[in-house]
């Protein structure tokens, strides 16, 4: 029976094991460690493969469950297990990392070996994120991630990388710690660090809003919510391609997790009681942040407050609940989760398409100013075709895979509250703005200089990576109900949780 | 008195030390200048030998001996091989940069040996007097090393303010022991628990006893307000002895904290008027100013100085809270943060070389360029002293904030992780000069071999431990005795 063996461990581990093998490689011999973290990386996506397809939906159980003691003394446990919220998460992972070691391929010069031990080493802590079910090994995965992250940045980043790099790692430690002491404190209330105890420890409304509190501290920075945004727009900017991609399609997702896992089911009372603020963060997200995406120059940037703007529609989806099941709206409230969780996983591709496509450009005229382009489908078409294919996903065009989360989040919305839909639903409007006037003024028109005159168009490298995550695009788009029916258990019995207050 | 030979097998670890002392001092007298590897070697095998003594000796039951005035207790046995432990590193990290520069001579060694015996006796302290005699034996050695390279004026200034410094501290620790004893009418720190529990005594005398003590032990802790001697003394003294006395002696002081307080006025510890507040003070104010004014070095030792202060903030966080499993925690922290520190203080001396001192930040640029494994190790030791998991310097953090929590003083571990990611800053520019800066000194890296293994062990110690936590953590709750 494959669903008995370590699948989990094997995912944690094996990137990381292959990492530091990698590591070890040195430079040697470039094109061997690369080779080597390009079949780790399938490997990896290989052996996480049977988390879906053994994966039972009918059940909101854990699946997959390891279970050792780690440190006894201190209750902490080697705890794993996947359920229909954290295990498509997983497979985004393993499914993305190969992307991103294709991806940087020819473009990493300087200690490649380190690049890639860097991103299979990450990939491991990631998927270490998502399956832990101890709150302690949560937490050691969650911060173990800086470390990759951090030299990521600032080793192979852009003139600014330093400033980027240390303000990443202080924001998003700053927001974490806070978490940290939260978690202790409720270890002495349940006695040990098991998350699903936590989930069912009674808690008085004072205790809830002052953990909600430290979560949402470590989450929003994550996720990331406007005001504690503003590491993003630095860190994309400033980090490689490789770095980015893995930031927005991965990294941000670990925090919109973190309210599902944490916020909602451990702290249901406090999360209606300050609701409010959530939802409230979240259109100024949604439409601030658009507009702010608007006038932006420099494309990674555009593309970095795009992934603000559309990460406010998961927590929108994610706490717009309470308000439907006041409203006693019936399925109105799994739409809202369901839609937010669909959106992370879409994001994850469309964000990391974008920023791929980006860093072809990119690697061509070592530019992300939007006015040292224009034309580029004159001596690009078959970029252009991609590239507009993905803005328009980002843009929410029916048929990819950013409409059905967007649509659903809108459609939850409208039952909460007029208003909230109608505020989120100018994303619609924003959203194509920014994206196809970027594509216009990029891609379209006349060739504007020879920069842009002398391009050549995708090798089979950037053709493969585009041309998979295309397809992922588009098979989300066109047919998103196996996505939906394998977190449907897990999303209603999070619902009834919430649904019980803890007081 | 009552004395047999049997009474002499707890101390064998003392005596073992105290003999290699002895004959190192005289062996390196007949030796000629070429042949002080001798001296080295034999340093080391004793060291080795005695490690082995005290684990021979070490057992779970408690024995008290000399009319009460020692103590071998599972504490004491962990304490006293984590010392020996300690030192071997110190001294082979020590032996390349002392050849380097002419300080390669016998006195480094003996006086080395004697301030490990201090530290050995301290540990193993159940009086005011014994735990003295330890005490002053480690401060005149390493006052001695501190000024050991006789052409630094830096060194001497160094060694001047030790000394003057170090004595007053000495004083305010022997006028508070004076008060107690006047109290109490006891030296032994079992007699004086006895003591206090039964509370028949002048509370003020006792009260102002302690405060004179707790000065006495911030002073030799480096704890704020007492901490002015740490960075002069660690920016000042050779960069060897400065691992000396940055690793070792911090766990002999986690020891004499121990002793004094918890062996001896644990009844004492109570809220505000205890010395639980005290700590308190100590610990808010260590951590703070400890890690806002690292963050202002430019020199590595100064800011390991200061960083070193803000740790013991930490380790005063565990005795603090006054259970079993916050002097676990505390003792954890300070084994951990003593095999940090010497790692970091290691890379340091590996760095340096004839003619330059790898001393200031700037000296770190580039380094993974010039030496990938060794920016890895360090890059290891940073994340650990800033508490970032997967390294050990999490659990170690983890465990005393656990500690703090369980004893209703959350706002504590809320102070003492703020203080963290101000800490987290200074750290992670190490990691930052050696990862993202280029290279402004291209001389490649000569480190020996033992050196490089030596090094590379106590960086990847951080990994271990830190993901394998359980075993280390178990040992200290046992030496504590849970």
């Amino acid at each position: 029976m494959i669903a008995d063996w370590p699948i989990l461990s094997l995912t944690v581990w094996i990137p990381i094991i292959g990492g530091f093998m990698v590591l070890a490689s040195g430079d040697r011999e470039a094109n061997a460690t690369k080779w080597t973290a390009l079949i780790i990386s399938i490997l990896t996506f290989i052996v996480s493969l049977p988390l879906w397809f053994a994966f039972d939906s009918s059940t909101s159980a854990m699946q997959f469950v390891e279970r050792v003691p780690w440190v006894p003394a201190f209750d902490v446990e080697y705890y794993m297990g996947v359920d229909g919220i954290s295990m498509p998460l997983i497979i985004l992972t393993t499914f993305i990392t190969p992307l991103v070691v294709i991806a940087g391929w020819e473009v990493i010069k300087y200690r490649p070996s380190q690049y890639m031990a860097s991103f299979l080493i990450m990939e491991g802590v990631m998927v270490g994120v998502f399956s832990a079910l101890d709150a302690m090994l949560f937490y050691v995965y969650w911060e173990a991630m800086l470390i990759p992250m951090f030299l990521i940045i600032g080793i192979w980043g852009g003139a600014n990388r330093v400033y980027a790099t240390i303000k990443f790692f202080l924001y998003t430690f700053l927001g974490s710690v806070f978490m940290l002491v939260a978690l202790i404190y409720m270890y002495f209330q349940s006695g040990n660090f098991d998350i699903l105890g936590f989930h069912t420890l009674k808690l008085g409304l004072t205790e809830q809003i002052l953990i909600f509190i430290a979560f949402l501290l470590a989450f929003a920075v994550k996720v990331p919510m406007w005001p504690v945004h503003t590491w993003l727009p630095d860190a994309h900017v400033e980090a490689p391609t490789g770095g980015s991609v893995i930031l927005a399609a991965i990294m941000l997702k670990i925090g919109g997790y973190g309210f599902l896992r944490f916020s909602l089911p451990i702290t249901p009372d406090a999360s209606h009681t300050l609701d409010w603020l959530i939802i409230g963060m979240s259109l100024i997200a949604v439409v601030y942040i658009g507009f702010v995406a608007l006038i932006q120059q420099d494309m990674k940037k555009l593309i970095a407050y795009s992934s603000i703007a559309h990460m406010g529609f998961v927590t929108l989806g994610f706490f717009i609940v309470f308000i439907i099941s006041q409203n006693n709206a019936g399925s109105g409230a799994a739409l809202g989760v369901q839609g937010g969780m669909v959106q992370m996983v879409s994001h994850g591709f469309i964000s990391a398409a974008l920023f791929l496509c980006v860093g072809v450009l990119y690697d061509r005229l070592h530019s992300r100013e939007i006015k040292d382009y224009g034309g580029v489908v004159n001596t690009m078409p078959v970029f252009g075709a991609f590239m507009v294919f993905f803005a328009m996903a980002n843009a929410g065009l029916p048929g990819t895979s950013g409409f059905v989360g967007e649509f659903m989040v809108i459609l939850a919305s409208f039952r909460a509250d007029f208003w909230y839909a109608f505020l989120a639903a100018t994303t619609l409007i924003i959203g194509a703005a920014y994206t196809l006037w970027m594509v216009k003024r990029v891609i379209f028109g006349e060739v504007t200089n020879e920069g842009v005159a002398a391009l050549e168009d995708m090798n089979h490298r950037e053709y493969i990576v585009l041309g998979t995550l295309a397809a992922a695009v588009l098979l989300l788009g066109l047919w998103p109900a196996p996505l939906v029916e394998v977190m449907d258990a897990s999303v209603n019995n999070l619902l009834q949780h919430i649904a019980v207050s803890k007081l | 008195m009552q004395f047999d030979s049997t009474q002499l097998i707890p101390v064998l670890p003392e005596i073992s030390l105290l003999t290699l002392a002895c004959v190192v001092l005289v062996v390196d007298l007949y030796i000629r200048e070429e042949q002080r590897i001798l001296t080295y070697a034999i340093t080391q095998i004793g060291l080795i030998l005695t490690l082995g003594v005290t684990i021979a000796v070490s057992m779970p039951a408690e024995q008290i001996l000399f009319d009460g005035s020692y103590i071998r207790d599972p504490m004491s046995d962990l304490l006293k091989m984590a010392i020996l432990v300690i030192s071997f590193l110190a001294f082979l990290y020590a032996k390349d940069y002392l050849r380097d520069r002419g300080l390669f001579k016998g006195e480094f060694y003996t006086l080395g040996l004697f301030a490990v015996l201090g530290m050995m006796v301290m540990t193993s302290a159940n009086s005011f007097l014994t735990i003295y005699l330890g005490l002053e034996l480690l401060a005149l050695c390493l006052y001695a090393l501190v000024a050991f390279d006789r052409e630094s004026p830096r060194g001497a200034e160094a060694a001047m303010k030790y000394f003057v410094l170090g004595a007053l501290a000495s004083g305010m620790l022997l006028y508070g022991i004076s008060m107690i004893y006047g109290a109490a009418g006891t030296l032994q720190f079992d007699e004086l628990a006895a003591v206090v529990k039964k509370g028949d005594l002048n509370q003020l005398v006792m009260i102002f006893g302690v405060v004179f003590l707790v000065i006495g032990l911030a002073f030799k802790l480096g704890a704020v307000p007492f901490h002015m001697w740490v960075p002069d003394i660690y920016h000042g003294a050779p960069t060897p002895v400065t691992l000396l006395i940055g690793s070792a002696p911090k766990i002999a002081a986690f020891a004499l904290t121990m002793r004094i307080l918890v062996d001896g006025l644990s009844e004492l510890h109570g809220g505000w008027e205890g010395w639980q507040g005290m700590l308190i003070i100590l610990a808010v104010l260590s951590m703070g100013i400890g890690n806002l004014i690292a963050i202002a070095q430019a020199n590595i030792k100064r800011m390991l100085g200061y960083s070193t202060i803000s740790h013991v903030g930490f380790i005063l966080l565990g005795i603090l809270a006054g259970t079993q499993e916050g002097y676990t925690a505390a003792m954890f922290y300070t084994l951990v943060y003593a095999l940090m520190s010497a790692g970091g203080f290691g890379i340091v001396i590996a760095l340096s070389r004839k003619g330059f001192e790898a001393e200031n930040l700037e000296d770190y640029k580039g380094l993974n360029q010039r030496n990938p494994w060794f920016a890895g190790m360090m890059l290891l030791l940073m994340f650990s002293m800033a508490g970032v998991p997967p390294t050990v310097g999490f659990f170690a953090k983890l465990f005393v904030l656990d500690a703090v929590v369980s004893v209703d003083l959350t706002w504590l571990a809320l102070v003492g992780v703020f203080f963290s990611i101000i800490g987290a800053f200074y750290y992670i520019r190490i990691v930052k000069l050696m990862y993202f800066d280029q290279p402004s000194d291209e001389t490649p890296l000569t480190i020996g071999v033992d050196t490089q293994v030596a090094l590379s062990l106590n960086g990847l110690a951080m990994l271990f431990f830190g993901l394998f936590p359980a075993g280390l953590l178990s040992l200290c709750s046992s030496a504590i005795g849970t």
